[in-house]
Protein backbone atom coordinates (compact mmCIF):
# COMPACT_ATOMS: atom_id res chain seq x y z
CA UNK A 1 0.00 0.00 0.00
CA UNK A 2 2.84 2.60 0.94
CA UNK A 3 4.47 1.89 -2.53
CA UNK A 4 1.49 2.98 -4.17
CA UNK A 5 0.48 6.23 -2.13
CA UNK A 6 3.73 8.04 -2.92
CA UNK A 7 3.54 10.05 -5.38
CA UNK A 8 6.08 11.92 -8.08
CA UNK A 9 7.98 14.42 -6.96
CA UNK A 10 8.28 13.03 -3.71
CA UNK A 11 10.72 10.20 -2.53
CA UNK A 12 9.00 9.99 1.25
CA UNK A 13 6.17 9.85 2.89
CA UNK A 14 6.56 12.15 5.37
CA UNK A 15 7.41 14.35 3.04
CA UNK A 16 4.26 14.34 1.00
CA UNK A 17 2.23 14.14 3.79
CA UNK A 18 3.30 17.48 5.09
CA UNK A 19 3.21 19.12 1.18
CA UNK A 20 -0.35 17.73 1.80
CA UNK A 21 -1.38 19.12 4.47
CA UNK A 22 0.27 22.49 3.99
CA UNK A 23 -1.38 22.79 0.68
CA UNK A 24 -4.56 22.02 2.39
CA UNK A 25 -4.32 23.99 5.28
CA UNK A 26 -3.68 27.49 2.98
CA UNK A 27 -7.02 26.43 0.98
CA UNK A 28 -8.53 26.64 4.23
CA UNK A 29 -7.01 29.60 4.89
CA UNK A 30 -8.74 31.25 1.62
CA UNK A 31 -12.14 29.83 2.93
CA UNK A 32 -11.80 31.65 6.24
CA UNK A 33 -11.39 35.06 4.19
CA UNK A 34 -14.23 33.97 1.84
CA UNK A 35 -16.74 33.77 4.84
CA UNK A 36 -14.78 36.27 6.30
CA UNK A 37 -16.22 38.85 4.20
CA UNK A 38 -19.81 38.04 5.22
CA UNK A 39 -18.63 38.09 8.97
CA UNK A 40 -17.48 41.63 8.23
CA UNK A 41 -20.57 42.45 6.54
CA UNK A 42 -22.76 41.42 10.02
CA UNK A 43 -20.29 43.08 11.94
CA UNK A 44 -20.77 46.43 10.03
CA UNK A 45 -24.79 45.73 10.12
CA UNK A 46 -24.36 44.91 13.67
CA UNK A 47 -22.25 48.53 14.48
CA UNK A 48 -24.20 50.90 12.50
CA UNK A 49 -27.94 49.07 13.31
CA UNK A 50 -26.98 47.52 16.80
CA UNK A 51 -31.69 47.82 17.60
CA UNK A 52 -32.35 46.47 14.09
CA UNK A 53 -29.60 43.42 14.41
CA UNK A 54 -30.54 42.66 17.55
CA UNK A 55 -34.69 42.54 16.68
CA UNK A 56 -33.78 40.29 13.68
CA UNK A 57 -31.81 38.35 15.37
CA UNK A 58 -34.69 37.36 17.80
CA UNK A 59 -36.86 36.42 15.47
CA UNK A 60 -34.37 33.28 14.13
CA UNK A 61 -35.39 29.95 15.03
CA UNK A 62 -32.12 29.50 17.38
CA UNK A 63 -33.65 25.63 18.23
CA UNK A 64 -33.45 25.01 15.73
CA UNK A 65 -29.80 26.49 14.63
CA UNK A 66 -28.49 24.96 18.18
CA UNK A 67 -29.82 21.28 17.02
CA UNK A 68 -27.73 21.76 13.76
CA UNK A 69 -24.70 22.81 15.89
CA UNK A 70 -24.85 19.78 17.85
CA UNK A 71 -25.34 17.93 14.75
CA UNK A 72 -22.49 19.01 12.66
CA UNK A 73 -20.03 19.13 16.21
CA UNK A 74 -21.19 15.45 16.32
CA UNK A 75 -20.30 14.60 12.73
CA UNK A 76 -17.13 16.17 13.04
CA UNK A 77 -16.04 14.41 15.91
CA UNK A 78 -17.19 11.02 13.99
CA UNK A 79 -14.64 12.13 11.29
CA UNK A 80 -12.14 12.53 13.64
CA UNK A 81 -12.78 8.97 14.83
CA UNK A 82 -12.39 7.41 11.47
CA UNK A 83 -9.69 8.97 10.86
CA UNK A 84 -8.04 7.63 14.27
CA UNK A 85 -9.70 3.73 13.26
CA UNK A 86 -8.54 4.28 9.34
CA UNK A 87 -4.72 5.02 10.84
CA UNK A 88 -4.94 2.13 13.70
CA UNK A 89 -5.41 -0.13 10.29
CA UNK A 90 -9.69 -0.84 11.21
CA UNK A 91 -11.01 0.34 7.97
CA UNK A 92 -14.75 -1.52 8.31
CA UNK A 93 -15.16 0.68 11.82
CA UNK A 94 -13.64 3.85 9.56
CA UNK A 95 -15.97 2.57 7.25
CA UNK A 96 -19.00 2.95 9.65
CA UNK A 97 -18.33 6.46 11.37
CA UNK A 98 -17.85 7.84 7.92
CA UNK A 99 -21.51 6.52 7.07
CA UNK A 100 -22.84 7.65 10.61
CA UNK A 101 -21.03 11.31 9.68
CA UNK A 102 -22.61 11.62 6.28
CA UNK A 103 -25.30 10.34 7.87
CA UNK A 104 -25.64 13.48 10.46
CA UNK A 105 -24.45 16.20 7.46
CA UNK A 106 -27.67 15.10 5.65
CA UNK A 107 -29.61 15.68 8.82
CA UNK A 108 -28.03 19.23 8.73
CA UNK A 109 -29.01 19.57 5.09
CA UNK A 110 -32.46 18.26 6.33
CA UNK A 111 -32.39 20.79 8.73
CA UNK A 112 -31.72 23.99 7.25
CA UNK A 113 -34.01 23.36 4.52
CA UNK A 114 -37.24 23.08 7.03
CA UNK A 115 -35.67 26.26 8.80
CA UNK A 116 -35.94 27.83 5.23
CA UNK A 117 -39.51 26.55 4.66
CA UNK A 118 -40.47 28.12 8.01
CA UNK A 119 -38.87 31.61 7.02
CA UNK A 120 -40.80 31.43 3.65
CA UNK A 121 -43.82 30.97 5.27
CA UNK A 122 -43.33 33.70 7.97
CA UNK A 123 -43.05 35.88 4.86
CA UNK A 124 -39.02 36.74 6.32
CA UNK A 125 -37.58 35.63 2.93
CA UNK A 126 -36.48 39.37 1.11
CA UNK A 127 -37.84 39.71 -2.67
CA UNK A 128 -39.47 36.61 -2.93
CA UNK A 129 -42.02 36.13 0.43
CA UNK A 130 -41.26 39.57 2.36
CA UNK A 131 -44.41 40.52 3.72
CA UNK A 132 -43.55 40.26 7.44
CA UNK A 133 -39.76 42.01 6.81
CA UNK A 134 -39.98 45.53 8.71
CA UNK A 135 -37.86 48.02 6.81
CA UNK A 136 -34.07 47.92 5.45
CA UNK A 137 -31.94 46.90 8.39
CA UNK A 138 -34.07 43.53 9.17
CA UNK A 139 -33.99 43.00 5.09
CA UNK A 140 -30.24 43.26 4.94
CA UNK A 141 -29.91 41.19 8.16
CA UNK A 142 -32.15 38.22 6.56
CA UNK A 143 -30.29 38.71 3.12
CA UNK A 144 -26.85 38.16 4.84
CA UNK A 145 -28.28 35.00 6.80
CA UNK A 146 -29.57 33.45 3.11
CA UNK A 147 -26.53 34.54 1.84
CA UNK A 148 -23.95 33.32 4.87
CA UNK A 149 -25.83 30.14 5.38
CA UNK A 150 -26.70 29.12 1.37
CA UNK A 151 -22.61 29.23 1.16
CA UNK A 152 -21.94 27.69 3.59
CA UNK A 153 -24.78 24.84 3.08
CA UNK A 154 -22.78 24.44 -0.87
CA UNK A 155 -20.14 23.77 1.75
CA UNK A 156 -21.42 21.34 3.67
CA UNK A 157 -22.56 19.72 -0.14
CA UNK A 158 -19.25 19.60 -1.19
CA UNK A 159 -17.65 17.87 2.13
CA UNK A 160 -20.54 15.30 1.75
CA UNK A 161 -19.57 14.49 -1.77
CA UNK A 162 -15.74 14.18 -0.60
CA UNK A 163 -16.74 12.24 2.41
CA UNK A 164 -19.27 9.87 0.58
CA UNK A 165 -15.68 9.23 -2.14
CA UNK A 166 -14.04 7.92 1.19
CA UNK A 167 -16.62 4.93 1.17
CA UNK A 168 -18.00 5.01 -2.46
CA UNK A 169 -17.45 2.70 -4.64
CA UNK A 170 -14.47 0.95 -3.19
CA UNK A 171 -13.57 2.50 0.42
CA UNK A 172 -9.90 2.45 -0.78
CA UNK A 173 -9.29 5.79 0.48
CA UNK A 174 -10.36 4.33 4.94
CA UNK A 175 -7.80 1.16 3.98
CA UNK A 176 -4.48 3.94 3.41
CA UNK A 177 -2.91 3.21 6.85
CA UNK A 178 -1.24 6.85 6.16
CA UNK A 179 -4.63 8.13 5.55
CA UNK A 180 -3.30 10.97 3.59
CA UNK A 181 -6.01 11.80 1.42
CA UNK A 182 -9.03 11.00 4.31
CA UNK A 183 -6.59 13.36 6.35
CA UNK A 184 -7.68 16.18 3.85
CA UNK A 185 -11.09 15.38 3.46
CA UNK A 186 -11.46 15.32 7.36
CA UNK A 187 -9.83 18.80 7.71
CA UNK A 188 -12.27 20.46 5.15
CA UNK A 189 -15.27 19.04 6.85
CA UNK A 190 -13.93 20.13 10.17
CA UNK A 191 -13.87 23.80 8.80
CA UNK A 192 -17.45 23.64 7.67
CA UNK A 193 -17.89 23.03 11.24
CA UNK A 194 -15.43 25.48 12.40
CA UNK A 195 -17.47 28.58 9.65
CA UNK A 196 -20.48 27.06 11.78
CA UNK A 197 -19.48 27.62 15.29
CA UNK A 198 -19.12 31.44 14.23
CA UNK A 199 -22.15 31.66 12.41
CA UNK A 200 -24.30 30.20 14.93
CA UNK A 201 -23.89 32.85 17.18
CA UNK A 202 -23.81 35.88 14.90
CA UNK A 203 -27.45 35.35 13.18
CA UNK A 204 -29.25 33.59 15.93
CA UNK A 205 -27.83 34.33 19.44
CA UNK A 206 -27.44 38.61 18.94
CA UNK A 207 -30.15 39.71 21.67
CA UNK B 1 -5.25 8.46 27.33
CA UNK B 2 -6.40 6.60 24.53
CA UNK B 3 -7.48 8.33 21.00
CA UNK B 4 -11.10 7.81 21.22
CA UNK B 5 -11.75 9.15 24.50
CA UNK B 6 -9.71 11.94 24.22
CA UNK B 7 -12.26 12.45 21.28
CA UNK B 8 -15.63 11.90 23.43
CA UNK B 9 -14.41 13.96 26.10
CA UNK B 10 -13.52 17.19 23.26
CA UNK B 11 -17.06 15.98 22.19
CA UNK B 12 -18.52 16.53 25.87
CA UNK B 13 -16.83 20.18 25.76
CA UNK B 14 -18.12 20.98 22.81
CA UNK B 15 -21.82 20.13 23.43
CA UNK B 16 -20.98 21.45 26.90
CA UNK B 17 -20.05 24.83 25.77
CA UNK B 18 -22.71 24.54 22.68
CA UNK B 19 -25.39 24.54 25.81
CA UNK B 20 -23.32 27.59 27.79
CA UNK B 21 -23.59 30.48 24.79
CA UNK B 22 -27.16 29.43 24.14
CA UNK B 23 -27.78 29.75 28.13
CA UNK B 24 -25.70 32.71 27.88
CA UNK B 25 -28.15 34.25 25.58
CA UNK B 26 -30.45 34.69 27.63
CA UNK B 27 -29.42 36.31 30.12
CA UNK B 28 -29.48 40.05 30.37
CA UNK B 29 -26.15 41.14 29.67
CA UNK B 30 -26.50 43.92 27.24
CA UNK B 31 -23.84 44.90 25.51
CA UNK B 32 -21.15 41.83 26.88
CA UNK B 33 -22.96 39.57 25.43
CA UNK B 34 -21.19 39.10 22.22
CA UNK B 35 -18.15 39.20 23.89
CA UNK B 36 -19.00 36.03 25.68
CA UNK B 37 -20.29 34.65 22.55
CA UNK B 38 -17.45 34.99 20.57
CA UNK B 39 -15.41 34.14 23.54
CA UNK B 40 -17.12 30.32 23.37
CA UNK B 41 -17.10 30.25 20.05
CA UNK B 42 -13.25 31.02 20.27
CA UNK B 43 -13.19 28.22 22.76
CA UNK B 44 -14.99 26.03 20.50
CA UNK B 45 -13.30 26.57 17.30
CA UNK B 46 -9.57 26.18 19.78
CA UNK B 47 -10.98 22.35 21.06
CA UNK B 48 -11.86 21.71 16.85
CA UNK B 49 -8.45 23.17 15.57
CA UNK B 50 -5.96 21.04 18.24
CA UNK B 51 -8.11 18.40 18.44
CA UNK B 52 -10.13 17.03 15.51
CA UNK B 53 -7.50 19.14 13.43
CA UNK B 54 -4.67 17.73 14.74
CA UNK B 55 -2.86 20.89 15.19
CA UNK B 56 -1.70 19.55 18.73
CA UNK B 57 0.36 16.86 16.22
CA UNK B 58 1.76 19.60 13.37
CA UNK B 59 4.93 21.69 13.24
CA UNK B 60 5.18 25.10 13.59
CA UNK B 61 4.78 25.56 9.65
CA UNK B 62 1.28 23.88 9.66
CA UNK B 63 0.04 25.22 12.37
CA UNK B 64 0.92 29.02 10.93
CA UNK B 65 -0.43 27.70 7.97
CA UNK B 66 -3.94 26.93 9.85
CA UNK B 67 -3.78 30.17 11.48
CA UNK B 68 -2.71 32.46 8.98
CA UNK B 69 -6.64 33.32 7.56
CA UNK B 70 -7.72 33.80 10.99
CA UNK B 71 -4.65 36.11 11.68
CA UNK B 72 -5.75 38.32 8.85
CA UNK B 73 -9.02 38.03 9.26
CA UNK B 74 -8.94 39.39 12.41
CA UNK B 75 -6.99 42.05 11.14
CA UNK B 76 -9.82 43.41 8.93
CA UNK B 77 -12.28 42.94 11.31
CA UNK B 78 -10.29 44.90 13.85
CA UNK B 79 -9.15 47.67 11.59
CA UNK B 80 -13.07 48.02 10.05
CA UNK B 81 -14.34 48.70 14.11
CA UNK B 82 -11.78 50.94 14.65
CA UNK B 83 -13.21 52.97 11.38
CA UNK B 84 -17.05 52.75 11.54
CA UNK B 85 -16.56 53.40 16.04
CA UNK B 86 -14.68 56.33 15.79
CA UNK B 87 -16.27 58.21 12.95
Amino acid sequence: MSERALHDPFTRLDRQREADRLGMLLFLGSEVMLFGGLFAAAMVLRLQHSHDYIAASKEMHYWLGGINTAVLLTSSALVAGALEATRAGRARLSGWLLGFAIALGLAFLAIKGTEYAIEWREGVVPRFSDAKLHGGPHELFMVLYFCATGLHALHVTGGLTLLGMMIWPKGAARAEREATTLGNVALYWHLVDLIWIFLYPTLYLAR
Amino acid sequence: MTASLRLVLVWAALMGLLALTIGASFLPLGPVLPVISYAIAAAKAGLVLWFFMELREEGGLARLAGMAGFIWLAFLLTLLAADLTTR
